[in-house]
């Protein structure tokens, strides 16, 4: 059934326009790039006037690509994704081609497409129509044969007539006409592939583009938490003592007088407020970024979480060369959220952390283990933030915590 | 006491200077930069000098480097560092070079007065000052097994590390002098450390044991 229906679907004869309107496009599209790709290299060799030619054959293979882009996902409904603008050298004033442009995968996935563009077109259309027109004459044969003046078609000496071969005329018609839209199609299907490779990007950089955005973007988010956490921390912390600091020593004064003993007791609470207010500014300060980390590394900055935690903590730290400070921050901050989920939820009696890089670039590994309860939820904020955290440098996180322990938690950062 | 301050932010030094004249100390010189500061020491030769880890121009740990100068050129000198965030590490840079005579305290701790002024005693005499968190950092980072201590033992180890002497351990932990060197001969048999008598010295094995051991 739905070989008579492509007959007439619209996604047959836009393939055929396609294909048809490729013969006159590649034709013009072929002569420019071969005058302007032979020009520009043997001018390039003579006189620097070679490069603008062959900067603006690329910008017009890049226009040309746009246009064979929209082509496609329009008549053939493939879409092909661009190259992504960033990994693309450019031009200099608009249309001398950088080095690096005259050696790009992209330019001269564009240049190869458009030079095949005629050839394909050419058989495409060529195969397409006759068999379309074939297909049609031999079906209706039948009808007019007769009144042929030979009284009927000739090949040579032949004379084609007679009940038994119009039948089959008729009927080897129909075969060519109902394969007729599939070849059409299977033309625009290899088209579309030929496209896809020519002038979209690899395949895995595609995903990697997406991937990178949707990373991206979670990034952004975790950061947008991360600074409300910081806003509420301080708002409910530190600013409240100094509120309350500032009232005690307001009382403080007012006693001052009838009170000196009331008085002194008042500016021993706010002493105490002062001084947990100074703790916690600095263990938040620690929590945004601690400057040792900057300033020592992992190894010294890791003594300073262990002591914080309750549980006692084992801390091994093994890296050759400092990693950039982005990677060091991640594993930082996840060995922070893990020992914080371990004194919090784990009821271990002992954790361990063990961080270890080597060679260079490399990769870090950061792994944290307790042997508490497990049963930790990976979907939980504080670990999907940590998973956030890692792929926005790339890494790997995995978390193993099985119902009754132990909880292992591990990263794979690379360094480069 | 004639002490040296270094200490970038103007609210902190006049109140340090403040603080340390009307507890009786001279101080000749409160300077805001490692390399005024420096030129300071070598002027007025202190009894000790109060150091600011961080301050200008990078605002790392030029206060800190400043120190270690002071530490290897003035042996004499008592040197306490104040931080706003204290670390083992830096603390291990400090004391390697020279265990005695070297203090490094949170800044939150000059808000106890009397107990600020006692670390800085015994910094300018030779003892040493450590802040409880740093040793904690210590005990974390302890490359060796503490296990066998018993709790009492590791919080009497933690003093000591801390530079306190053992009347100053007996108060803090509410026992009798005759106890805390019950459970200092203990915590050297377990640890398999050789007895010392000197309090520095002790401070020192103590020290080696954890950090660098």
């Amino acid at each position: 059934m739905f070989l008579v229906r492509d007959l007439v679907s619209p996604r047959t004869w836009l393939a055929m326009t396609s294909h048809l309107a490729g013969l006159f496009l590649g034709l013009a599209v072929m002569l420019f790039f071969v005058i302007g790709l032979s020009l520009g290299f043997s001018l390039l060799v003579l006189a620097l006037v070679g490069l603008p030619i062959l900067g603006l054959t690329l910008r017009v293979a890049d226009w040309f690509a746009r246009v064979e882009r929209a082509r496609i996902r329009l008549m053939l409904g493939v879409p092909i994704p661009a190259w992504p603008d960033g990994i693309r050298a450019g031009y200099r004033w608009g249309i001398v081609p950088r080095w690096r442009t005259l050696a790009e995968r992209a330019a001269w996935g564009e240049i190869g497409y458009g030079l095949l563009r005629f050839p394909v077109s050419a058989v495409a259309a060529t195969l397409s129509v006759s068999v379309w027109a074939v297909g049609l004459v031999m079906l209706t044969l039948p009808l007019y044969n007769s009144h042929l003046p030979s009284g009927g078609v000739t090949f040579g000496d032949m004379v084609f007539r007679g009940t038994p071969t119009m039948a089959a005329s008729a009927v080897v018609g129909l075969i060519l006409l109902l394969a007729a839209p599939q070849l059409t199609r299977g033309f625009a299907v290899a088209d579309a592939a030929l496209a896809r490779w020519l002038l979209g990007p690899r395949r895995d950089l595609a995903a990697r583009v997406i991937e990178l955005e949707a990373s991206r973007e979670r990034v952004v988010d975790a950061a947008e938490t991360e600074r409300r956490r910081i806003e509420r921390d301080l708002h409910d912390g530190a600013q409240q003592r100094l509120v309350a600091l500032a009232m005690e020593l307001g009382r403080a004064k007012a006693k001052f007088a009838d009170d000196p003993n009331g008085a002194r007791d008042l500016v021993d609470q706010a002493h105490a407020q002062a001084k947990e207010a100074l703790t916690e500014l600095r263990n938040l300060v620690r929590g945004v970024h601690p400057p040792v980390l900057t300033e020592r590394g992992l190894d010294a900055a890791l003594s300073g979480l262990a002591a914080l935690c309750p549980v006692p903590v084992d801390v091994h730290v093994d890296v050759d060369v400092r990693p950039k400070s982005s990677v060091e921050a991640v594993a930082y901050f996840m060995v922070a959220e893990a020992l914080t989920n371990v004194a919090k939820h784990s009821r271990a009696s002992q954790a361990k952390v063990v961080v270890e890089g080597h060679g260079y670039p490399g990769t870090l590994t950061v792994m944290i283990s307790d042997d508490g309860i497990g049963g930790a939820n990976a979907h939980s904020p504080g670990l999907s933030g940590l998973a956030d955290r890692v792929s926005g440098v790339d890494g790997r996180l995995s978390v193993e915590a099985p119902s009754g322990g132990p909880t292992i938690i591990a990263a794979e950062l690379p360094c480069g | 006491m004639r002490i040296v301050i270094a200490e970038d932010s103007v609210l902190l030094r006049e109140g340090l200077t403040r603080l340390l004249t009307e507890a009786g100390h001279e101080v000749p010189a409160a300077e805001g930069d490692g390399e005024k500061f420096l030129r300071a020491v070598a002027a007025h030769t202190p009894d000790a000098v109060v150091v600011d880890v961080r301050m200008p121009p990078t605002f790392t740990d030029e206060g800190l480097r400043a120190a270690l100068v002071v530490r290897d050129r003035w042996p004499d000198v008592g040197v306490l560092v104040l931080s706003q965030w204290v670390e083992e590490r830096y603390a291990i840079e400090l004391i390697s070079g020279r265990p005695h005579g070297v203090g490094y305290l949170l800044k939150d701790r000059v808000a106890d007065v009397s107990e600020f002024l006692d670390a800085l005693d015994r910094v300018a005499t030779g003892g040493s000052a450590l802040d409880p968190e740093v040793v904690a950092q210590l005990l974390a980072r302890s490359r060796h097994p503490l296990g066998e201590l018993t709790p009492r033992e590791r919080e009497v180890l933690a003093l000591m590390a801390e530079g306190r002497s053992n009347s100053a351990i007996a108060e803090a932990l509410v026992v009798g002098g005759g106890a805390v060197e019950k459970h200092i001969n203990n915590i050297f048999t377990k640890l398999g450390l050789a007895p010392a008598d000197r309090d520095h010295r002790r401070v020192l094995a103590v020290l080696r044991y954890l950090g660098s051991g």
